[in-house]
């Protein structure tokens, strides 16, 4: 219990531990989830957010007993709902810091319909994706992120389905804020997961998370820390975007499509200056750049835009109806229209 | 403000104690706005009322069909109303088509006033007649009037300068004024109306009045129509009533419940034919700090209702037909995270999409089981429009009392009807106290108990009392994850025995047997209520011992009902449907119960249950 007469001391003496729950984490040993548990544990306290002015909603897979484990206030839903409960959540109450976790098959298949709309009315909540493109609390199945041709126990010829590109389905619902970053770096997952704490509004984070289990090394060319040295395209605001030690870039094309080029061979003036305010067009064709994890592929925030959070839109309606009605009367709404007496 | 009925200067007044009118035409033609605004001038005039909508699904079906045709019942009286009445002593009916549609809706010998000029042979055709029913005999036996309505609204409104569709338009104020004539309405209610729907466009404005106006002259000067009839005013309790129809009672239901519980409501729903009213109506009236959400899709609108539970609110979410079904997953989150939750669920003929606008008690079952695994719900259904205002607030406080998900089962007929409602005392009404869970320095255990078995409500943004619920199986007391054997079963009976205990929380079931003896008890939930006292009355008349019950709750039921419904000989349950709560009464109490099943889509008439009901006693 953060704190245990209700006297909120001071945030400055929040730690660590008063975001940590007594449940024992049980996720698989070695899996991805538990460095993203320490992570946000670990960077709550320094935003200065209470435990008992946080929440945290998840759905059905393995990401969602994450709610057990965060000593705030935590609703386990149902599968793909999360999104329409933090909905409820986050208007009911705009003054709440409301977080979504969520994974691959939660969020963009069952619950595909929730994702992006709760995207487009900016409801101010922040989305952990865990992608780990594979079904694991199922025991390994096919997910809507994994590859063409993917090879599981549903799909022993080989998976026929095109997969979502999370990223790219984030921006094209207009979400205020999306960005991907990765389990194993501690300091790029604080530093994305800060930005969109930031942030007012929606924002939306895909983790690539590694299944040890059913997925292993899904993501080892952008994970590993050898093989993302060279395929790890970092976003950073205001700087041009160039990996793979300062030899590569991602400029602009003949055709006007994005591509990768060396340094060298390119003018300085082609290379992309990343800028998270920008269009979001461009953000898509960076989240198109790779077709997945086995290419280069850009993390950090993609976009982030300021457009009004729903809750703030609906508390604000609110006051504009007393403003303009009056504050409401039940005598005044039953007695209203046509009345007669009988004497 | 009562208005004094407008008498004939001319002509006779006959008087009669009760009268059904049918007013029939295009989806296009007003015939719904027609309907409401005699049944608003019948209201302040002081006869008991019901009323009865009969539209087709779709908006504008092909115009002159069968199938286009909307309708508008009223049955008004000097005495007490219970139903819009099984036949109508007038049709009016704008087309052929209306004819053909609701002829078989009127008494023999009854009144039909036609729009001459639609009867041509075009729209004969197109409402299948081969010949013109007005003067080939199809009539014999009825009193038939032809009136050109729309060429007198034409005429009337010409010197206006509105265009002929738009004078076309107007032929319903035309009928309106006719039968206002005809019934005594007074005038002034429905100008004051015209004013002020139409007071922004004059030249419409004006259309309109001279529409009705030509109408009114039409009866009062014509030979056509010999004379006027009168209904005296119904003697009913002092007060001050107006007209309601059930989708404001229980919107206004519901606010109310948010005013007296200090809860904010919170209701999130998809559009639905036609639970959509309640979304429509609730909507405007966010100066209560009602939030509404027309949400993406039904799953959704039951989760952000649960999300918005969760955080305090009174969260509620409204469906019909198939919606219940998308929702099921969600009330089962509700049942086991026990939070106070509102379902209303304003029941439609089913199965899949069936008929959307037509109505049947076709979901008690689903409302009873229709989740997997062991999920009891507190299930209660308003009896008549004005019953959904005190329904609703029942339903909250029961939900916010035992941190329960609750179903109320209204239906499309309750949803679309009206009747006269005598105001509440609203300083008089309950009051419901949320009793918010607050830290108190020990350990917070969000699944222990009170003494109804509610756990506490603890809400988000309070200090010391963070915790997690979820769809996962609860520990007892503490609320952690538990698949412990014993654990399951123990919060399997608790889930089970608190929905049960809301038994000692709610009236016992109310007989009316006034001789104390009856035969026959006849059973009755939801929206028959009005039929079953109609027909009772009727064999009670002729010297029948039968006696009525209704049952408001039907999860849990009244703790006497068992003892009641096996202290008659013979028990006989009217449904809108195949027998769900005689299957319920049968399986919890071993009664003998029967049912008398209707699934058509309409009402149960008073004169087929009257009917049944003799048959059980004699047959």
């Amino acid at each position: 219990m953060a704190e245990e007469n209700g006297d909120v001391s001071g945030i400055a003496t929040l730690t660590k531990k008063d975001f940590t729950s007594d449940q024992e984490p049980r996720w698989c040993p070695g899996c991805g989830d538990y460095a993203i548990l320490a992570a946000v544990q670990g960077f709550m306290p320094e935003l200065g957010i209470e435990p008992h002015n946080t929440v945290f909603i998840s759905g059905i897979g393995c990401s969602g007993r994450f709610t057990y484990y965060m000593d705030t206030y935590g609703f386990h839903g149902i599968h793909g709902r999360a999104p329409a409960i933090a909905t409820g959540v986050a208007t009911a109450n705009p003054d709440l810091h409301v977080w979504v976790v969520t994974g691959d098959g939660d969020a963009l298949s069952i619950g595909g319909n929730h994702l992006i709309h709760a995207l487009r009315r900016n409801v101010n909540i922040k989305i952990l994706m865990f992608n780990n493109q594979i079904y694991g609390l199922t025991k390994g199945q096919y997910s809507p992120t994994s590859e063409e041709g993917k090879v599981t126990k549903s799909t022993p010829f080989g998976s026929v389905d095109h997969p979502f590109n999370p990223v790219a389905l984030a921006l094209g619902a207009e979400a205020t804020f999306v960005a991907r970053t990765v389990d194993n770096d501690r300091k790029h997952l604080t530093d994305v997961l800060r930005q969109a704490t930031e942030h007012p509004g929606s924002a939306f984070v895909e983790i690539y998370q590694n299944c040890n289990v059913f997925n292993d090394g899904a993501f080892d060319l952008i994970r590993d820390k050898q093989q993302g040295l060279h395929n790890q395209i970092r976003l950073v605001n205001g700087e041009p975007i160039v990996f793979d030690e300062g030899t590569r870039c991602v400029r602009v094309g003949e055709n006007g499509r994005l591509e990768i080029a060396a340094v060298a061979d390119s003018d300085p003036s082609s290379i992309i200056t990343h800028d998270i305010h920008g269009r979001p067009s461009l953000a898509f064709a960076l989240a198109h750049l790779s077709h997945g994890p086995t290419e280069p592929t850009c993390i950090g925030v993609f976009h982030e835009e300021d457009r009004p959070t729903y809750g703030e839109a609906v508390r604000s309606q609110l006051e504009r109806a007393v403003e303009r009605l009056g504050p409401g009367d039940l005598k005044t709404l039953l007695h209203g229209g046509d009345t007669w007496t009988v004497g | 403000m009562a208005s004094r009925p407008t008498g004939s200067m001319t002509k006779t007044v006959e008087e009669r104690d009760h009268v059904v009118i049918r007013f029939a035409g295009d989806s296009g033609d007003g015939m719904q706005l027609t309907g409401d605004r005699f049944t608003n001038a019948t209201a302040i005039l002081g006869n008991d009322l019901a009323t009865l909508p009969d539209f087709p699904a779709e908006i504008r079906a092909p115009a002159g069909t069968v199938h286009g045709v909307s309708a508008f019942q009223i049955q008004f009286a000097n005495n007490d109303v219970t139903t819009p009445g099984d036949h109508a002593d007038v049709l009016v009916a704008m087309n052929p088509a209306a004819l053909r549609a609701d002829l078989d809706k009127v008494a023999r010998g009854g009144t039909i006033i036609v729009n001459e000029d639609s009867f041509t042979q075009r729209n004969l055709e197109k409402a299948g007649y081969a010949s013109d029913p007005t003067t080939d005999g199809t009539l014999d036996g009825y009193q038939i009037y032809p009136v050109p309505m729309t060429s007198i609204t034409v005429r009337a409104v010409e010197s206006l300068g509105v265009g002929k569709k738009e004078a076309e338009r107007s032929k319903n104020m035309f009928a309106l004024g006719l039968v206002s004539w005809m019934y005594g309405r007074p005038v002034d209610v429905t100008l004051r109306w015209l004013e002020k729907k139409f007071g922004g466009k004059p030249e419409i404005y004006e259309a309109n009045v001279a529409s009705f106006n030509a109408g009114y002259n039409f009866g009062e000067t014509t030979e056509l129509f010999a004379h006027q009839i009168h209904v005296a005013a119904a003697p009913v309790t002092a007060g001050t009533y107006r007209n309601v129809a059930g989708s404001q009672a229980l919107a206004w239901g519901l606010i109310a419940a948010s005013v007296r519980s200090g809860v904010p409501l919170f209701y999130a729903s998809y559009p639905i034919t036609p639970a959509s009213d309640l979304l429509h109506e609730l909507s405007k009236h966010k100066n209560f700090g009602v939030v509404t959400i027309q949400a993406e899709d039904e799953i959704a609108a039951a989760n952000m209702a649960l999300g918005a539970a969760f955080t305090g609110h009174l969260g509620v979410t409204g469906t019909s037909g198939p919606g219940i079904d998308l929702k099921a997953e969600t009330i089962g989150l509700a049942v086991i995270t026990e939070l106070p939750m509102i379902l209303v669920d304003v029941m439609r003929a089913g199965p899949s999409t069936g008929m959307p606008t037509k109505n049947e008690q076709g979901d008690l079952l689903h409302a009873m089981f229709g989740r997997h695994g062991e999920s009891p719900i507190p299930i209660v259904a308003p009896s008549s429009p004005a019953d959904c205002f005190s329904v609703a607030m029942e339903a909250a406080r029961v939900a916010i009392r035992y941190r329960s998900p609750v179903i109320l089962l209204s239906d499309s007929f309750l949803q679309n009807s009206s009747e006269p409602w005598l105001l509440p005392d609203v300083d008089a009404l309950p009051t419901i106290d949320p009793l918010f869970a607050k830290a108190n320095g020990s350990d917070f255990l969000p699944y222990a108990r009170d003494e109804r078995l509610a756990r506490p409500w603890a809400i988000p943004g309070t200090p010391g009392l963070e915790h997690r619920i979820g769809g996962l199986e609860r520990e007892d007391r503490t609320g952690d994850i538990s698949y412990e054997a014993e654990n399951h079963e123990r919060m399997t009976h608790i889930r089970r025995e608190k929905v049960d205990g809301i038994a000692a929380d709610i009236a016992p079931l109310e007989v009316d047997d006034p001789t104390g003896d009856a035969e026959l008890l006849v059973l009755g939930w939801g929206s028959t209520a009005g039929t079953i006292r109609a027909a009772v009355q009727r064999v009670r008349g002729s010297g029948e011992r039968v006696a009525t019950a209704h049952l408001r709750w039907l999860n849990p039921m009244p703790t006497n009902t068992g003892e009641v419904v096996t202290k008659y000989r013979r028990v006989l349950i009217p449904e809108l449907n195949s027998g769900q709560l005689t299957m319920l009464i049968r399986a919890a109490f071993l009664a003998d119960a029967k049912t008398f099943s209707k699934v058509q889509g309409l009402p149960i008439w008073a004169d087929e249950l009257e009917d049944a009901i003799v048959r059980m006693l004699h047959g």
